[in-house]
């Protein structure tokens, strides 16, 4: 058991070298290992037809419980919507200062809001998703620097317009 | 630093209390969740909440019932009402009965985000505008705080190195002193100026009063505690409670003000909450303290926990090189305030205000110079202005000759020296008058 690194668990198709840059993104900012694998599990038990998306609580529930005992955070990573049902749509949540977080990259991507693909800015969004949630993980709230990634985003306007790296302020809180 | 938000999130469905509540916890706010209405109440009783969000249907009290409630606890409370099921109507009626905003489930990220940064800034400029408040009285009335003489320039050598302190101040001084500018220009001058200086007159409040005045109390404490209401020391956090006549307290309250000032906690009258407040204690008194500690009238732990600095504030009498600054100030002020032209003094009317003993010190003198502003002809202020008299007769003479001479005098210099009127209302003749003018050798005043 390795209680000293974190792990990030694809559910559905991600490139390799997509997954290969966000975990070294996910190490410079958190000074841990990290590490991958993939994730099988039936997501239509989350599946809300109602408002045709997938339940963001139970499933946050379902990665804290069900996956990562050997880790200090886990995060899943999926390429469906997620819903809570307060809102419309989440890009991602974890429990504050808990083991466990989600992200969505199925927001993520610009040919859903009917603009030119782009894969980096693509790729960019998710690591700052991923950071994003992770940091939450780590006891982090939102930070009022609108360079910082802990930034709060709603729109993918707002994640393109921060970096991927923590503010010297939310940094000097997970020393 | 802001003040950390605090939120009631109150609905009957656990995954919306949860969902909202991580929402809510990532941006940094105090969230507390509530499954009904009574529950919500029951917390809004015993803590109070700057943002309460509601659903509007839930088994039991429905949220608009909730929400009259609520304002009638704690009518400052932002209260938004959500629900699956708008209607014109409920959001129309949610309005009228005071809540901040209406939102139907699901809704947007952004427009919860949207919406409590409204509720929050409302809540800060609320506060901002309390504390702006008490900053204006404040600075006004220290400007009122003057002197050149010698006693009041060490005054206010004091007030300067005390003021950055943390330290209890006592203030002594005669009634009338200006005790409380001082405490004033202490708390202006001092890191909590921007936060409110909170003032209670002990010697005017019963012991029960008191209680509930410096504490605060809950609702239903006692008869005619309808509302929750915050005490004075909760009213003080991070600025200064000024506690005025600390010598009238009972001896119970003593002791409550002894824990109080040792712990900077304390309970509300009727609740069970403790409630920490970090204040800073200025205590005036016209009384000696020390006696009354050697009498055993004022605990001595008291004594030492308030005197940790003792703050003397002569009496004017003792500062009489300082009553023509005073005179000039109280009459601009007043000038001012009656929106009439600047007038002066005749120098005998400020000759005779040096002589008098001023029992009632500057209070006394500022109403003198008050009503000789409203009673005055609107150019100069005369002897005839100033009451001067009737006491300067009771305290300076004794023979029935000075008495006369100063009654014939008054009675001239109040109808300009007119010999006929004079004598009317001396009921004497003319002669008789000029006799007794010529005796007591009277001239009109220059």
């Amino acid at each position: 058991m390795n209680l000293e690194n974190i792990t990030l668990i694809s559910f559905g198709y991600f490139e390799k070298e997509l997954l290969e840059m966000v975990v070294n993104d996910v190490e410079r900012e958190f000074l841990l290992p990290v590490k991958t694998q993939e994730g099988h599990m039936d997501l239509s038990e989350f599946y809300d037809p109602s408002r045709r998306q997938y339940d963001g609580n139970r499933l946050l529930k379902e990665i804290d419980f069900g996956y990562g005992d050997d880790t200090i955070k886990t995060l899943g990573i999926f390429n469906v919507d997620l819903f809570i049902p307060i809102l419309t749509y989440i890009f991602g949540q974890a429990f504050l200062n808990g083991r466990a977080g989600i992200a969505s990259i199925y927001r993520l991507r610009n040919e859903r809001y009917g603009i030119k693909s782009d894969e980096k800015v693509f790729a960019d969004r998710i690591r700052k998703e991923v950071i994003h949630e992770l940091g939450h993980t780590f006891g982090l709230i939102h930070c009022q620097n609108p360079d910082c990634v802990m930034r709060s985003s709603t729109y993918v306007e707002d994640i393109d317009q921060k970096s991927h790296h923590l503010c010297n302020h939310c940094r000097l809180k997970l020393i | 630093m802001p003040k950390k938000i605090s939120i009631l999130i109150v609905d009957d469905e656990e995954s919306v209390t949860d969902s909202l509540y991580n929402w809510f916890i990532e941006d940094g706010y105090r969230v507390e969740c509530a499954e009904n209405a009574k529950k919500a109440l029951t917390m809004l009783e015993s803590d109070i909440y700057d943002i309460v969000l509601a659903d509007i249907k839930m088994p039991g009290m429905d949220g608009l019932e909730m929400l009259k409630r609520i304002k009638s606890l704690r009518k400052e409370s932002i209260v938004i009402i959500m629900t699956a099921f708008a209607t014109v109507d409920t959001a129309v009626q949610a309005l009228k009965d005071g809540a901040f905003d209406y939102v139907t489930k699901p809704f947007d990220p952004d427009d919860l985000s949207h919406l409590i940064r409204n509720a929050s800034k409302q809540i800060s400029l609320l506060e901002e505008n309390e504390i702006l408040k008490e900053k204006v009285v404040s600075l006004e009335n220290v400007e009122d705080l003057i002197g050149n003489s010698e006693a009041m320039q060490n005054v206010l050598k004091e007030i300067e190195s005390v003021a950055q302190s943390n330290a209890s101040v006592i203030i002594t001084g005669e009634s009338g002193t200006g005790k409380e500018l001082v405490a004033r220009a202490i708390h202006a001058n001092s890191p909590r100026k921007f936060f409110p200086m909170v003032s209670v007159h002990c010697g005017a409040l019963s012991e029960s009063l008191l209680e509930s005045e410096l504490f605060g109390h809950e609702k239903g404490a006692f008869t005619g505690a309808v509302y929750n209401r915050k005490g004075r020391f909760e009213m003080a956090d991070s600025g200064t409670i000024f506690l005025d006549e600390i010598a009238t307290i009972s001896p119970k309250m003593q002791v409550e003000l002894l824990r109080v000032l040792e712990s900077k906690s304390f309970v509300r009258v009727g609740g069970n909450k403790e409630i920490t407040s970090d204040f800073r204690v200025i205590c005036a008194t016209n009384r000696d303290l020390k006696s009354m500690v050697e009498k055993g009238i004022f605990r001595e732990d008291l004594f030492y926990r308030l005197n940790v600095v003792n703050i003397n504030v002569p009496p004017l009498r003792d500062r009489i090189e300082d009553i023509p600054l005073l005179v000039d100030y109280f009459i601009k002020k007043y000038c001012m305030s009656m929106n009439r032209a600047l007038i002066t003094i005749d120098s005998s009317a400020l000759k005779r205000l040096e002589e008098f003993p001023f029992p009632g010190n500057i209070r006394e003198l500022e109403n003198m110079i008050e009503r000789a502003i409203v009673v005055g002809n609107g150019k100069k202020i005369t002897l005839k202005d100033l009451p001067l008299g009737k006491t300067v007769v009771n305290t300076t003479f004794e023979s029935l000759d000075d008495l006369e001479k100063n009654h014939i005098s008054q009675i001239l210099s109040k109808y300009n020296w007119n010999i006929s009127v004079s004598a009317k209302a001396l009921k004497v003749d003319r002669v008789t008058l000029y006799n007794k003018i010529k005796k007591y050798d009277l001239k009109p005043a220059k």
